[in-house]
């Protein structure tokens, strides 16, 4: 009965994407990017890739960015495409371990990549082999109204306590030091994984998203007082549950908040809204645990091949292809975003070269949160944090409960 | 002659009569077959594996049930069920009030009339969108009546405490609506001769409406109640729409819960989903086999 369910939900899953099935010298490539920045980056790069080898014909489907996290599940299974493109570390390992894509660390060693992307080689690697190229990656960090804090007498914070500071200063003259929309619950995983990775450093970080660490440990207690001092003081904005993290950034245009920590790509909506370059600034989240080693999130997105495509000689091409450092240097000054490959140069953004020069500095690459985590903890770390930031006071029943989901999810993996 | 005719009769010829209905109902058979009946049996059989939608399913018996008994959250989504069944019968008697309102023959009647059932019209997602912006606690007209009064508005969606219930006005908006249209048809059918000679007994106000008017309604109170209890236990856009369960999964219900586990980004845990959908499927059951035991029994 299962097996015919799955024929069932195989036919109702062809029937409904476009793609029709590949032909020798013709490369079908599913890809998320249906905004308009990531959808003009893939348009060039497409149209670089057939001038450059005439006898390959791409087929390509762009998918809404939040479908395609559904859709993704069916394609593979049933009418795999020859590339696809998603996301680093643990996100990819359900589709590794299920078999359904190509191990690539072949193209690795030929390209020499092992070399040029070191920094997100850990990121692409299960069970010491290599499963896709990675070609993007954003920094996160704070992001601040420039003018609020120069009308204020506020430095940028390189420390904690110096932070705390110009969270109490702000908030002193009426305005809410940091801006977040907890609506998606995601956004609180940012946070949890600054104030941790600077408590505890990367190493113990990483034994938490892997499960070997306990949430009610002293460690992590111990970043949760630190998330205490933020959160009690309420300086975050209020009522963040009701909004999305879209929603959030008005009050940050609107001068009534002044930070607001985010990846990147927060950077075009807060322009479009009317911020200049004068108004808005970058800053690294401050030092909390002092000459711990440096350790930022950086998301990272890649390309993969799928172990069933028709046409792997041609998708290694393409994946070599979107590896070389010109590709990878056009490819993000179009998508605002930054090259892995080292030899890729930056674009003259302000934002990307702090970001660029941040991450150049960096020991250890988080992926974030509901990315390095299995999808199961993190959904419910994430909606744990949301709890913690409306109610603090129940943090050690929040901890426990995620203690339990450990548990499970640990045992499930064991087993 | 006419024996030989009747001998030569094909089987089509002598059957029509028996067969013809059936053809006329084969495709919505097979349909109902294939989209309803099939998969309540998949989901009870995919209910006792733990499957990812990607390898291979694995049998494990009834721990997800055993999981289920042991999970805050399904309790959660159960107990918010139950208060917005039992809040979202309100739209009967709201929907009756308005209805007997509205029943009158004056100038324009039939504009307020497409003006009442006009949220019923309109998408469900339309709806938690517009509710979601007035009950924004920054910038919603709630926001507004609550300063203007100089209080402090509440956060209705981002509270535990209230968050089900804002859902449930929201819902409550155009299932009243629906109700008033069934009780709107209802009332043209109510016989004039028997009102007269209740009002030649003396008869009116609440006796005429309780005795009277209220007995001949029921075929549209049946359909009022049934509509209604569907319509509460399926509550699933406004609630995805407006909240995604949030905050921290308060403003579950078990069909939300469900689609979480099984089809989210986070989910894929088809086997818990469907003992979700298992259990959803018998409070459904019950309630529809009380309701036809009832109606047999009336009918007998």
């Amino acid at each position: 009965m299962l097996s015919t369910l799955k024929k069932l939900s195989l036919t109702v899953a062809m029937t409904t994407l476009l793609s029709i099935p590949a032909w020798a010298g013709e490369l079908v490539i599913n890809y998320d990017g249906s905004d308009p920045a990531p959808k003009k980056a893939f348009e060039e790069v497409i149209q670089k890739f057939e001038t450059a080898n005439p006898d390959i014909k791409v087929k390509w489907n762009i998918f809404d960015h939040e479908g395609y996290k559904t859709s993704i599940r069916n394609f593979l299974t049933a009418n795999p495409p020859d590339v696809f493109s998603w996301y680093a570390a643990n996100r990819m390992a359900p589709f590794v371990k299920a078999g359904l894509v190509e191990d690539v660390t072949d193209l690795w060693e030929k390209e020499g990549l092992n070399d040029a992307m070191a920094s997100a080689a850990d990121a692409m690697t299960i069970d010491s082999k290599k499963w896709g190229v990675p070609y993007t990656y954003y920094q996160w960090g704070i992001y601040y109204r420039k003018d609020l804090f120069d009308k204020h007498g506020i430095a940028v914070p390189t420390k904690w306590d110096e932070f705390l500071a110009a969270c109490a200063k702000l908030k002193e003259n009426g305005i809410t030091p940091i801006a977040i929309g907890t609506k998606q619950t995601w956004t609180t995983g940012g946070v949890f994984d600054y104030i941790n990775m600077r408590v505890n450093g990367y190493e113990v970080h990483k034994d938490l998203t892997a499960g070997k660490i306990k949430y009610t440990d002293p460690q992590i207690q111990k970043t949760f007082d630190h998330w205490d001092q933020l959160v009690k003081p309420g300086y975050f904005l209020e009522n963040h549950a009701t909004f999305t993290w879209q929603e959030a950034l008005a009050p940050m245009v609107q001068g009534k908040a002044a930070m607001y920590i985010m990846g990147n790509f927060a950077v075009a909506p807060l322009k479009e809204a009317g911020l200049t370059n004068d108004q808005l600034g970058f800053f690294q989240f401050p030092e909390i645990t002092p000459n711990i080693e440096q350790a930022e999130d950086a998301p990272t997105d890649t390309f993969h091949i799928s172990s069933k495509a028709k046409n792997k000689e041609d998708a290694r091409k393409f994946l070599a292809f979107l590896a070389s450092p010109d590709v990878q240097t056009s490819v993000n000054k179009t998508l605002g975003q930054l090259p892995i490959n080292k030899n890729a140069s930056v674009d003259d953004d302000p934002f990307i070269k702090a970001g660029f020069e941040m991450l150049s500095k960096t020991k250890y690459l988080g992926q974030f949160y509901d990315r390095d985590a299995d999808a199961e903890m993190a959904k419910a770390g994430m909606d744990g944090f949301q709890e913690y930031m409306i109610k603090p006071e129940r943090r050690e029943a929040i901890l426990k409960q995620l203690d339990k989901v450990q548990e499970k999810v640990n045992s499930k993996q064991g087993s | 002659m006419t024996s030989s005719t009747n001998t030569q009769k094909t089987f089509w010829q002598r059957h029509r009569l028996t067969l013809t209905p059936w053809l006329f109902l084969l495709p919505g058979l097979v349909m109902f077959l294939l989209y309803v009946i099939l998969p309540i049996f998949q989901s009870i059989l995919i209910s006792f594996y733990e499957w990812d939608g990607l390898t291979v399913a694995k049998y494990i018996g009834l721990a997800n049930y055993h999981e289920l008994w042991q999970d805050d959250a399904f309790y959660t989504s159960l107990k918010n069920n139950l208060i917005w069944l039992i809040l979202y019968m309100l739209a009967i008697p709201a929907g009756l009030t308005i209805a007997l309102f509205l029943n009158q023959t004056v100038f324009g009647i039939r504009l307020y009339k497409s003006l009442f059932f006009f949220p019923f019209v309109i998408s469900q997602v339309v709806v938690g969108l517009v509710f979601a912006w007035f009950y924004d606690p920054s910038n919603g007209i709630l926001a507004v009546i609550y300063q203007a009064f100089g209080g402090k508005p509440p956060a209705i969606l981002a509270d535990e405490r209230y968050v089900t219930y804002g859902i449930i006005a929201a819902g409550l908006w155009p299932q009243i609506a629906y109700c008033m249209i069934l009780y709107l048809t209802g009332l043209n059918n109510v016989a004039p001769e028997q009102i007269e000679a209740a009002r030649l007994d003396g008869a009116k106000g609440f006796r005429m409406l309780w005795h009277v008017i209220l007995p001949q309604l029921r075929p549209a109170t049946f359909i009022a109640i049934v509509v209604t209890v569907i319509g509460a236990l399926r509550s699933f856009d406004l609630i995805s729409i407006m909240t995604q369960g949030g905050p921290y999964g308060s403003s579950r219900v078990l069909a939300y819960y469900m689609y979480e586990t099984a089809l989210s980004e986070y989910g894929y845990r088809m086997g818990y989903g469907a003992a979700i959908a298992v259990v959803l499927f018998l409070i459904m059951m019950v309630y529809i086999s009380f309701f036809l035991w009832r109606m047999y029994q009336q009918e007998k």
